[in-house]
């Protein structure tokens, strides 16, 4: 299991260092690390804690190339890590671990503690280093997992530490067996004079065409979060466009089927949040639960089949001699004209020895930026079923370089409000047997928002 | 609230201020201080001098303060033993305290003083809170068990925690039992044998039932526990598969890797005709995929199980290529992985798209990711024969862009492209050829050189490129050296005419000027190769070369069975088996597939019973480079003796390896060159001799050697017999003999590849038998077979098997396992080889004994046509520890009286009469155990008659 968890400023400074196991460092690094690790090497303390610490640095942090590999292994000691913003996490180990769950674990960690104090920066880590080694204390015993529900932490892991003692014996319980019980997610006694819940469809869409216009793959992953303002234990029911549901009902009135089977989508494969009850998704593919209070991502989805393609875009680039090249982009909406897709912006990779581009656009604004090696072409706001067109000339200086330029293709942002894989909810009902609102007297929101993935035409 | 400023304080003397802060009356201060400390401990201060003052610290009610002590006292409490005693009494306390999260902050922070002194004030405590009401201290004192048992196993054991452990396994709170699995998973790791999860069906309901209602951390400990679970029957392995199923569709990565894991394994167990198995094909698929959409660290353990996956059954993602496309932004680690994976997905439907995106690749930045580009393109077309062609323009248009590196990795994949499909392609040489100046790298330069060499009479220049490589001679590298000489060499014999100077130049340099044995050796074998009989040259040289295979890179059998037992974990990232990087005893628990076949037999876990494993899953077949370098010690130490042939197993073994297997790298891509069958020589006796003879002692010495093994010393060694013909045994042809030499049986097997397709994954194993014969080491077939390939196999045996009594006695059932199928044959062995060296008995002890075996346990024979004396009968059957204890003259007839001794401990004594003139001669054997005497007699005959 996780023998110890270090946090990293960018320098490679230790901000939070808790180790689980002895056989972390015993070993871990040789003197060659400590003779490099220079001015850091005052006065330590049992040296063989900071071996791994410092292996870790000298390797990794400071090593001169990219990272190769998110696992390094030095001295036998496994190293996992994750960067956020210019902050490392490493949790490093001296076994057999499952690295699936490893990985797991510091991102969930991440999102802990982007749940206590925001942004994971230098500044807020050493603001909270206490409450960080608490919850270090709390989540992972042993190097074993433990609950890590924000929710639940909440309740009892508090920046004013003063409060468990004002609690009631029932409270104490109450946390008790909320962190270990079958709900661990949610506590009980949650009350909201309206009840409340907002539904968002968030996608991405993602493409990679050829030159010519074909689809050499297309993709959407999506997720459906939640926001529930819900009072007591309800139970919710959620329901959507999915195409095996759809047919296992349609199947009494073929009528229906026809109509309803155009609208329903299939699934490649979904993931849910552990709230939902997933031997019943299994035997019944129906999504059933008790949500966390709060917002939480209730599923993700993946679907391959008839997706909408919000834009195309239509490349044409010439070289015309050694210095000089055309660039033609056209870009089309392929959606219902009523509809308006927003922040759309194309980014065409221009070659590192450009000198200069002039640039025409009909719609929107066309930059180039050198430091980004690209003509970015912005445009606010566009309609379905219209097409612009962005023109530049590109001036290159001549080199001797015999390496061709790579052409990177042409990427492009937007976002639009539907769901390009043709999702539709249908419903969501809750109830709570014990308290006195029905499904009617919830308010009930949803919102679609497509947003580009990774959307690349290749030039 | 900032507690940054607490990292800030560095001025001197603030210890002293700390302990003063410390020792203050003021609740703030002193959490205050406390806090500074921590803040000094954890950017490497030595703050262990203030341990007193903290400690005094802890008697709080305050629970921040007091946690923050806690977490000094896991620092330092090893450090200062003897203070941390003090704190004992503030957790026995606290274990009591009516607040359960004091309670299990104390049992979870106790366990983490890794301190001797305080394990035994820890026990009543732990006894306790396990037993707690309240399933918080309940979850924390199941883990508190793994860290004492870390500590001090033996208290564990003695104190009964395991058992209380066990129990907590049935708690009804999902949480607690999800701990206690962990915590026994750990434990159980570091007693192999014990059977401490103790898995049996009611045992694994209860996990299952757990399993839907825990948190995803728990639901991982849980499924890695089933995944060491062997169901007795494929109905079970069914019906937890299907409960495990549901999982795959968990938002938690690692829960849906290891849901993966049980089901491939117990997917083992299911036959493939099964209606669910194809439906649980299908269902694994979509997860596998999705984990592509995850964070890229995720991704990468993802991709690199996936690899592992696909190799095991590529049929789950075969129509998933399109996922692995490599997209622009995805980090180098995923691109390079990716990559592996489009190559082993790579067929005839999709390869157009498959070499579309690779040339695509090929032109971006990353050197690696290009250069694996560049070889995935000709890994396509070995694979994919339709492709073949298109690949090679793919490399053509490649070598033009006359980028480097590209350029000289196109060249070595074209080089294994010609090795495939021979003498079409060679219209691109000349393309080729125009790129020889720029090569700098040693394996672009050879494989260069390998094509100028192979296809010598097509390329009108061939002697003037292959010169100006010889210029600068010494600085090439070994790799550039060998194929250089073997490629002139090729040359000189194709056109021996103009090239004769060149051959003689490249045979001195390489012989003369050069202090790297191969080298040396290569070019003498050459050299005199050529001088005495060049058509045998010509044989050897320019013989046809057995096609390499399709596959590249694949992970050897038994290790990938291995590996999909670890899927998920650390193991299946670095592609290793545990025991390669975790230190000590922990984890090296080989583990391997449950067999395919329902059996109601093997109930065990895998972890506790290897054995029960099938024939051919031994976990150790990862060749050990060692194996050579023990055999050329062994050369080192047998005497090399001339007269009575003594020369022992090891000698010869070691002489057969050393040659046949130096051979075929000396003649590097001509391994069916020398391979032995092809030059048989006549047996010569006193071979031994040639071992320490310099190299120049002649090329027919050293082939005396490879196919003279049968005759050398020893105890007598009949000729190989075909035992499984290759009808039998779908292509495969197995003959072999026994030998005995100094104390050691072996079974020396040849086996022959008569098939179309490439054998890999050889094992043995031998039924029982009625002198427990077994192998004592696993089959051993360093290479794959390729077809019409032979290899020479001695097989150690050992006497230590299980023993049956089998009729005939000496009939030996053996099962042979290939990646084909299993085969079974049996065969009789003669008795000799289990007749001991220490079987000489004295004489007294003789007669006592002769006299003692009651006269009906005589038996009587008659050896006819062994016109022999008695000194030479003597000393031939003393070779195979026949020994003759004394020896009588009768009335002109020679008794000759002996002894032998078999390895199950059976005295045979013998009186045998000669009458000189007479070619029969009359054989008395008297023995405990009369039924062995038929087969003493049979053992004569062969060693007297040949």
């Amino acid at each position: 299991m996780i023998g110890g968890l270090f946090i990293y400023n960018h320098k490679g400074e230790v901000l939070i260092s808790r180790v689980y196991r002895d056989d972390i460092g015993s070993q871990a690094a040789d003197s060659a690390v400590f003779s490099s690790s220079g001015p850091f090497l005052g006065e330590r303390l049992g040296a063989n804690r900071r071996n791994a610490v410092d292996a870790f640095r000298v390797n990794v942090i400071h090593a001169r190339q990219q990272v190769r590999s998110p696992v390094t292994n030095i001295a036998r000691t496994s190293f996992f890590h994750v960067k956020r913003s210019n902050i490392w996490l490493a949790a490093v180990t001296k076994q057999n671990v499952n690295a699936a769950m490893v990985f797991e674990f510091l991102y969930k960690m991440c999102d802990v503690m982007a749940a206590y104090f925001g942004k994971i920066s230098e500044e807020n880590i050493k603001n909270n280093f206490v409450l960080i080694y608490e919850l270090l204390d709390e989540i992972l015993d042993f190097g074993y997992p433990q609950n890590s529900e924000t929710g639940a932490l909440k309740t009892f892991i508090t920046q004013q530490g003063i409060k468990s003692q004002h609690q009631t014996k029932e409270e104490q319980s109450q946390i008790t067996s909320q962190v270990t019980g079958q709900i661990g997610w949610r506590r009980e006694g949650i009350k909201y004079r309206r009840n409340e819940l907002f539904l968002d469809v968030l996608e991405s869409v993602n493409l990679l065409m050829s030159p010519q216009g074909q689809v050499l793959s297309a993709h959407v992953s999506g997720r459906v979060v939640m926001k529930s303002y819900l009072s007591g234990m309800p139970e919710c029911k959620f329901g959507m466009n999915d195409k095996i549901v759809i047919e296992k009902q349609g199947k009494g009135t073929a009528d229906e089927t026809s109509k309803s089977g155009k609208q329903s989508i299939a699934i490649d494969d979904c993931t849910f949040h552990q709230c939902v009850r997933l031997s019943k998704f299994d035997s019944e593919r129906s999504i059933s639960f008790i949500p966390p209070d709060g917002e939480f991502e209730l599923m993700r989805y993946r679907t391959t089949k008839d997706i909408i393609l919000p834009f195309r875009v239509i490349p044409l680039v010439r070289e015309v001699g050694r210095t000089k090249l055309e660039v033609k982009v056209v870009i089309k909406s392929n959606f219902k004209p009523s509809l308006l897709a927003q922040k759309i912006e194309v980014r065409i990779p221009t070659p590192l020895n450009t000198s200069g581009v002039q640039v025409i656009c009909m719609k929107g604004k066309a930059k180039y930026k050198a430091s980004e090696n690209a003509i970015v072409w912005k445009i606010k706001r566009m309609a379905g079923m219209k097409e612009s067109q962005i023109s530049a000339e590109i001036e290159l200086l001549p080199t001797n370089d015999k390496k061709k330029w790579a052409r990177p293709p042409i990427s492009m942002n937007f976002e639009v409000p539907f769901a390009p894989s043709g999702l539709k909810v249908r419903y969501l009902k809750v109830f709570e047997p014990k308290l006195n609102y029905s499904d009617h007297d919830v308010i009930k929101w949803v919102r679609y928002i497509g947003r580009s993935g990774i959307y690349e035409t290749r030039c | 609230m900032t507690d940054s400023k607490y990292f800030t304080t560095t001025k001197k003397g603030e210890i002293f201020e700390l302990k003063a802060e410390l020792n203050s009356d003021k609740k703030e201060k002193k959490k205050e201080a406390v806090k500074k400390v921590i803040a000094s401990m954890t950017v490497g201060k030595d703050v262990s001098a203030l341990f007193p003052d903290v400690v005094n610290c802890m008697q709080t009610d305050n629970l921040e303060l007091k946690k923050l002590v806690y977490l000094y006292l896991m620092n330092y409490a090893k450090s200062q033993p003897d203070m941390a005693i003090m704190a004992v009494n503030t957790f026995v306390k606290d274990c009591e305290d009516p607040n359960p999260l004091i309670r299990a902050l104390a049992v979870r922070t106790m366990g983490c003083i890794r301190v001797d002194k305080i394990t035994e004030y820890l026990c009543e405590p732990l006894r306790k809170c396990l037993k707690d009401e309240d399933p918080y201290v309940r979850k924390t004192a199941a883990v508190c068990v793994a860290k004492l048992h870390d500590i001090n196993a033996q208290l564990v054991e003695d104190q009964g925690f395991l058992d209380t452990l066990k129990d907590l396994i049935s708690d009804s709170n999902p949480m607690v039992v999800a701990n206690a699995v962990a915590a026994l998973s750990e434990i159980a790791e570091s007693h192999p044998s014990s059977n401490l999860l103790d898995l049996n069906p009611q045992s694994i309901n209860k996990l299952l039932t757990a399993l839907n209602e825990c948190t995803e951390w728990g639901q991982i400990f849980i499924l890695d526990c089933l995944a060491n679970y062997t169901p007795k029957d494929d109905r079970e392995a069914q019906s937890i598969c299907e409960r495990v199923t549901p999982r795959l569709s968990h938002a938690n990565s690692a829960v849906v890797l290891s849901a993966v894991k049980v089901l491939m394994k117990f997917m083992e167990m299911l036959s493939k005709d099964l209606d669910y198995y194809g439906t649980l094909l299908k269902k694994l698929a979509p997860p596998l995929v999705t984990l592509l959409s995850a964070e890229p660290e995720l991704q990468y353990v993802a991709l690199r199980n996936i690899n592992l996956i696909v190799q095991k059954r590529p049929e789950i993602l075969k129509h998933e290529m399109k996922v692995f496309f490599v997209k622009y932004n995805d980090p180098i680690y995923v691109k390079l992985e990716k990559l592996d994976i489009m190559i082993r997905l790579a067929s005839q439907a999709n390869i157009a798209q498959v070499l579309a995106e690779l040339k695509e690749y090929a032109t971006e930045v990353d050197v690696d990711f290009v250069r694996k580009a560049v070889r995935a393109i000709g890994r396509c077309a070995i694979k994919v024969e339709q492709s073949a062609e298109r690949c090679v323009s793919t490399l053509l248009d490649l070598i033009q862009t006359k980028v480097n590196y590209v350029v000289q990795e196109a060249i070595v994949v074209i080089k294994d492209i010609f090795r495939k499909y021979p003498n079409k392609y060679e219209s691109v040489i000349a393309t080729l050829c125009e790129n020889l100046d720029s090569l700098d790298e040693p394996e672009a330069r050879a494989a260069m050189i390998w094509i100028v060499g192979e296809y010598a009479e097509r390329i009108d220049n061939a002697d003037e490129l292959l010169e100006s490589f010889l210029e600068g001679f010494h600085d090439e590298s070994t790799q550039v050296q060998l194929q250089l000489l073997t490629g002139i060499v090729k040359l000189f014999l194709k056109k021996p005419t103009e090239t004769q100077e060149l051959v003689q130049q490249v045979l001195s340099l390489a012989t003369q000027d050069s202090d790297n044995p191969d080298l040396r050796d290569r070019g003498y074998i050459y050299w005199r190769l050529l001088s005495t009989d060049p058509v045998a040259a010509k044989e050897v040289v320019l013989a046809e070369k057995p096609l390499i295979s399709e596959e590249t890179d694949l992970i050897e059998p038994t290790l990938l069975d291995e590996l999909i037992c670890y899927i998920g974990t650390l193991a299946s990232v670095y592609h290793k088996p545990p025991s390669a990087f975790v230190e000590g005893g922990r984890g090296v628990v080989h583990k391997s597939l449950p067999p395919r076949t329902a059996s109601s037999e093997s109930a065990e876990s895998p972890e506790t019973a290897p054995a029960g494993a099938p024939p051919g899953e031994q976990p150790d077949v990862i060749p050990a480079q060692g194996d050579l370098l023990g055999d050329l010690l062994n050369l080192d130490l047998g005497p090399p003796v001339s007269g009575p042939p003594l020369t022992t197993s090891s000698v010869q073994m070691g002489a057969v390896d050393l040659l046949g297997g130096g051979l075929d790298s000396l003649m590097g891509d001509e391994p069916e060159g020398i391979g032995g069958t092809n030059f048989v020589a006549p047996p010569t006796a006193a071979v031994p001799a040639s071992l320490g003879a310099p190299i120049g002692s002649g090329l027919s010495d050293l082939f005396d050697l490879t196919s003279g093994v049968g005759t050398l010393s020893g105890s007598y060694v009949a000729p190989k017999a075909v035992w499984l013909p290759a009808m039998k045994a779908k292509g495969l042809e197995i003959s072999g003999t026994f030998t005995r030499q100094v104390g050691s049986i072996s079974m020396d097997l040849q086996l022959t590849n008569k098939a179309l397709q490439v054998m890999t994954d050889f094992a043995i194993q031998f039924n029982r038998n009625s002198f427990g014969l077994a192998p004592a080491a696993p089959l051993q077939v360093h290479a794959p077979l390729s077809p019409n390939q032979t290899v020479e196999i001695s097989l150690p045996l050992s006497t230590v098997g299980s023993v049956m009594k089998m009729e005939p006695l000496n009939n030996l059932q053996v099962a042979v396992k290939n990646n084909i199928d299993v085969f079974y044959f049996s065969t009789l062995y003669p008795l000799h080889i289990l007749f001991v060296e220490d079987g000489k008995m004295d004489r007294q002890m003789f007669l006592a004994t002769w006299k003692d075996i009651p006269n009906e346990n005589e038996a009587q024979f008659q050896i006819r046509d062994c016109p022999l004396n008695a000194e030479a009968v003597s000393s031939k059957l003393q070779s195979s520890n026949i020994f003759t204890v004394a020896k009588r003259n009768v009335e002109g007839q020679d008794m000759l009286y002996q002894s032998l001794k078999l390895t199950n401990g059976i005295w045979v004594l013998a009186e045998l009469r000669i009458q000189p003139g007479n070619p029969s001669c009359m054989l008395s054997l008297k023995c405990r155990a009369p039924e062995v005497s038929q087969h003493v007699y049979q053992a004569y005959e062969t060693i007297l008659k040949n």
